[in-house]
Order: C-alpha cells, then structure tokens, then sequence
C-alpha cells in the first residue's frame, strides 16, 4: 500500500518484514531512527522473536551480530561515518567469515573537521571489506534493497551494506509503497545457515589460515564476489516477480522507457549512486531540450562493481561525467576511479565532480551547469562543484 | 510542482509542520516529500523545512529554493532575517503573529505585498488555548488552508490524527479551524491583527505530560 513515511521508517519496517533474530544497535545520526523504530516493534510486540540488543559500542554491535549470526541467526544493524570505522575491524571479520549480516549505512561525511551531514565517505572507505555495497535511490528502493539483501546474503554467504544518503533520505517523508508480510514470506525463505555454531555439537570458526591456504581464501572471495553480480541480477529480476518493480539492478539508465535494457544513449553519459540521482533526472528534460545529448546511469552496486554492465550502459558516449560522492584525497573521485578502470580501452574522456560533500546542497542548477560544461568541452578532469574561492582565498 | 518552505526555530516543531503539511497534500491526492534541512538543531536556532506537493513523481531531492509559499511559524525570525527571499512572484505567506498583514510588511518589506497573498494569524494565542502551550503546526496549516485552497481543512485534520491521538489530536483540529476561520474572516482587511490575542477558550486540554515530544518539536539531538 502506498503511504508516506518518513525514510528511517519505512526501512525499519522492511526490516522487521525480514523477521530478523537478532537486532544490535547502537546509535549514531542519522541512523538512529531507524534503530529507535526496531526497538519501539521489538517492545510493542510489532517484532515477535527478535532480540534487540543494545550494546556500548560501535565495535560491539558488529561484534554481537557476528556472534548471532554464527549461530544461526539473521541479524541486522545500522550505522554510519566514525561509527562504520570504529567497527571496521569487525566489518572484515563478518565478511571473512561469511556471515550473512546486513547493515544501514545511512552514508554520512567523516572528519575532522566534525561533520554530521551526508555524503558517501563511510561506506566507500570500506570498499575493500569484502561486503556488498547496494546504493538506494530513493526511500522505496531503500525499502526494497533490504529485502534483496537478506535473500542475497543468505545465498552467497556475504554480508551486505544497504547504503541510503543521510538526511537527505533517512528523514525525508515520501510515498513508500510498503511491501505486505506475505510478499516478504513469498520472496525471503527462513535463513538456514551453512554452519553455525551449536553448543551440542562444538566447533570452531574463524581458523587461523596461514601461508599455505590464506591466498586461495582470498582467490576464493574474489571469485564469489565476481559471481555476486549474477546472483544480484538473478535476485532483482524474482523480486521484480513477486513485488512487481523493479530494484537491485547493479546498473540502471535512467529517464528512458526501460530502465532495466537502455535503449537510448546520448554523447554525455552521467555516472551516480545514491539520492542525487533523483535530483539528476530531475534536470534531464530541460538539458535535453537544450540539446545536450545526455542519458544518466544509475549505480544500484559499488560491490560488487558492475564494470561489464556499466561499460555497456555507457555505450558509445563520447564523454562520461562521474558524479563522486566521496574523494580519495589527492587522487579524485572514489567511484570515478572505479568507473575509470571498467572503461579501460574506451577512448571517451572521465569527468569527475566532486559533489554534495559534508551535506552541501546539490542543487539543479548547479548539475545542470556541470553537464553543459561536459556538452561545450569545458569541464576538466576533476571539479570540485560550487567550491567557494572566498573560503580558499582565506587559508591560500 | 507547489513547494512550501516552513520557517521556525529549533524546538517549535518544523520538522513535524513539514511532515503534518505533506500528509495533508497526500491526503489531498497529491504526490508529496518532506525534508528538513538540518543547520545546527539547537533550541532556539533557527531551522528550516520543506514541503512538496506534485501530480507527478516528485523526483528532486534539491533544497526548496524558489517556494510558492511560505509558513513562519515564528515571528521573532522576521526581524532576525528574510524568510520570504526567493517566493515565486505571486506567491502566499502565512506569518505566526498578533501583527496584521499590514504590520508584518512594516517589518519585513519583502513579505507579499497583493492582496490575498499574505494571511497572519494569532496561532500561538489559539494554540494556547487548546493545547496549553505555543505549538502552533497545525493552526498555521489551518491558516494555510484557507489563504490558499491548495489542501482543505479536512485534509489537515487528517494529516494531525495520523501523527496524534486523543486530546493532542483535538486540540490541534480545534487550534486548526478557529485558525482557518480566522483567515477566512479577515480576508479583507489588511490591517487586522489581534493586539490582545483572541481570548480565553473552554477546551479539554491535554497535561504537559500527555504531549508528545514529536509535537513539542524536541531538536534532533545530534550523537555524531
């Protein structure tokens, strides 16, 4: 039924849709909703058999989900920026271990200087942690990229982040059309782990792994992680079955008729993740009235990293513009780097543009300009979008 | 596309006028998002939320810059800023004050200036009354109602009892409507105000302890 719903709502109740076993939680902004909502159904009976754990850390709630989830149990947390790397120890392990956790990112800036605001910081910091890294667009995909989640993750055995833009979805109210139970039930079988740990028949898991075997360990989770697109495609078409739309696509071209088959390609192919791809599609009619030739790729996975369905989306573009949510000091983009190595061979020039850091607003105005300067030849190689020269001045 | 910019302080609960405004609008059978925009969530600062009302699939996700209307629910702010920049030519406000249309021009020259675009009204006085204490959302969306047809009074009611229940719910419907009479009444004269408030009121209304705190408008704290 569609309703509106504040963002950190709506995931909360797709989560409890899942009937997680155990939910661990401590809070940071701006995912604290979210958990606040979990722990109101776990109280109000609107959870049943689930327990909710409040823990004193970061750290600590990786930690209990890693040991509720090697018994057996689905389980669910959620955090964001400083609190994503204080667990991050924890993070590898759970992927190491392949357990099936999955976790909120309410993707939010990391400092100092201090910042709560949202840009994409955290959860790219932990590109190499071995989880799935989905990107919602909007509050419904957030809703539906959990569900997919659990169902992916108990499959192949990795743990997976559902990533939503801090504040700018997390709080919004929209329309959300929330899935009903037996939906959920249709489409998510109860989790029946590989191996857990069971006090009547004792084992041990997380061996140590030396010289011998700690390469192929690793060969082996590269591997699964390739094979994860095949699996994430195959998870969003039989979603797409059961809840009738669409969501999971690793890549998606926007603004056309059939969003899952891009049928039409333009010169300028524009490359994001996360909510700002509503505010891009949003500009798309007037660019193109304008005559900027312009088609929009959605990135729904960072990982794993969709680079054969990416380059074909990109087509025969003769220019590509990476919208970066996050910066690899003095390298450029995050996800334009990613981009850059799945063109390898291709001719067209990479546009990063470094956008929406700390909360900065991304404005129409401001993309719009960003992709005329694409179409007239005049964007190089990395912009900072809007970068105010009266604060440079200051400190230069 | 009809965007609404809600004005007030931390603490006065925009955040939830923003969400109240959006479920009226849907309610009403438009597409709708809220968002605040977080500043710094101190009691007292002054902090800002948006409203969009659409036929269509609201897709942007941009802060509202160029508003068709705006609420002030605070009208302290109109001497601390400009809380009508960027309203579309021919766009509605809806100010939170004793003064009169009139009045609030005299101190914020940028508020409309053609008649029937700006409507005050003595919300927190009504509010008073009915809830015992100045949260004035819903009044200021009753008053909303009644300057500019976009959503209806009874869509208001619905959007409040989504969000509350019991006297909380009543005495927000009831500040609702003494509040869209009131602009339905003085419609015509851009020099009425209520110098003296608007009186005491016979209402069941809520304890202090039966006020949620999503309605006193309690800041985010910020756990960073």
């Amino acid at each position: 039924m569609h309703e509106l719903i504040e963002g950190s709502k709506a995931v909360a109740r797709a989560v409890a849709l899942c009937r997680p076993d155990v939910v661990c939680a401590y809070p940071i902004s701006p995912q604290t909703h979210i958990v606040e909502a979990l722990s109101g159904m776990v109280r109000t009976g609107g959870l049943v058999d689930c327990d909710y754990i409040n823990v004193e850390s970061e750290f600590a709630a990786m930690s209990v989900a890693i040991g509720a989830s090697a018994a057996g149990g689905r389980v669910y947390t959620a955090t964001a920026s400083q609190g994503l790397l204080y667990m991050a120890e924890a993070v590898y392990n759970a992927s190491g271990l392949g357990l099936p956790i999955v976790m909120t990112v309410a993707n939010r800036a990391i400092g100092a200087p201090i910042n709560i605001w949202n840009d994409q910081s955290d959860s790219l910091s932990q590109r190499d942690s071995g989880w799935l890294q989905l990107f919602a667009i909007d509050n419904q995909d957030a809703v539906d990229l959990h569900i997919i989640a659990y169902r992916l993750a108990e499959e192949i055995s990795i743990p997976i982040m559902v990533c939503m833009d801090g504040f700018v979805l997390t709080h919004a109210t929209d329309v959300v059309d929330m899935p009903t139970q037996e939906m959920v039930d249709a489409f998510l079988p109860p989790f029946t782990p590989r191996a857990a740990l069971d006090i009547e028949h004792p084992s041990s898991m997380g061996m140590m792994a030396g010289p011998d075997i700690f390469t192929e360990t690793k060969y082996l989770a590269h591997r699964a992680m390739l094979g994860a697109i095949d699996r994430l495609e195959a998870a969003s078409k039989e979603f797409a079955e059961v809840f009738g739309r669409r969501a999971g696509l690793p890549v998606r071209v926007l603004g056309t008729d059939d969003d899952a088959a891009p049928g039409r390609h333009g010169q300028i192919a524009v490359i994001a993740m996360g909510s700002v791809l509503g505010t891009l599609e949003a500009v798309l009619p007037s660019l193109r009235e304008e005559g900027v030739d312009v088609h929009l790729i959605a990135l729904g996975a960072f990982r794993p990293f969709p680079s054969e369905a990416l380059a074909r989306a990109i087509g025969q573009a003769s220019r590509v513009v990476v919208i970066d949510r996050a910066i690899q000091v003095g390298i450029g983009g995050v996800l334009s780097g990613a981009v850059r190595r799945a063109m390898k061979g291709s001719p067209a020039p990479l546009h990063s543009v470094a956008a929406g850091l700390g909360g900065r607003p991304i404005t129409q105005d401001s993309l719009a300009g960003i992709v005329r300067r694409a179409h007239a030849g005049n964007l190089g190689d990395l912009t900072f979008m809007d970068l105010r020269d009266d604060v440079i001045e200051k400190v230069s | 596309m009809f965007q609404i910019v809600i004005h007030g302080r931390g603490g006065q609960g925009v955040v939830t006028a923003s969400e109240m405004l959006a479920r009226a609008g849907f309610a009403g059978g438009f597409q709708a998002q809220a968002m605040p925009s977080f500043g710094s969530e101190r009691t007292g600062a002054p902090v800002v939320g948006y409203t969009r009302f659409s036929k269509e699939r609201i897709l942007t996700r941009q802060p509202i810059l160029a508003p068709n209307a705006v609420i002030v629910l605070d009208p302290t702010l109109l001497r601390a800023m400009n809380p009508f920049g960027g309203l579309v030519e021919g766009g509605w406000a809806v100010v939170n004050t004793r003064e009169s249309p009139n009045g609030v021009r005299r101190i914020s020259p940028d508020a409309p200036s053609g008649p029937g675009l700006l409507a005050t009204v003595p919300a927190d006085d009504i509010v008073r009354e009915y809830l015992g204490r100045p949260i004035p959302s819903a009044a200021l969306l009753g008053a909303f109602a009644a300057l500019t047809g976009i959503i209806t009074l009874g869509s208001v009611s619905d959007a409040v009892r989504q969000l509350f229940s019991g006297k909380v719910a009543a005495g927000n419907i009831a500040s609702a409507e003494v509040a869209h009479q009131w602009v339905t009444d003085h419609s015509g004269d851009p020099d009425a105000g209520a110098p003296d408030g608007i009186g005491p009121v016979q209402a069941d209304r809520p304890t202090e302890a039966e006020l949620p705190n999503t309605l006193i408008g309690a800041p985010e704290v910020s756990n960073a």
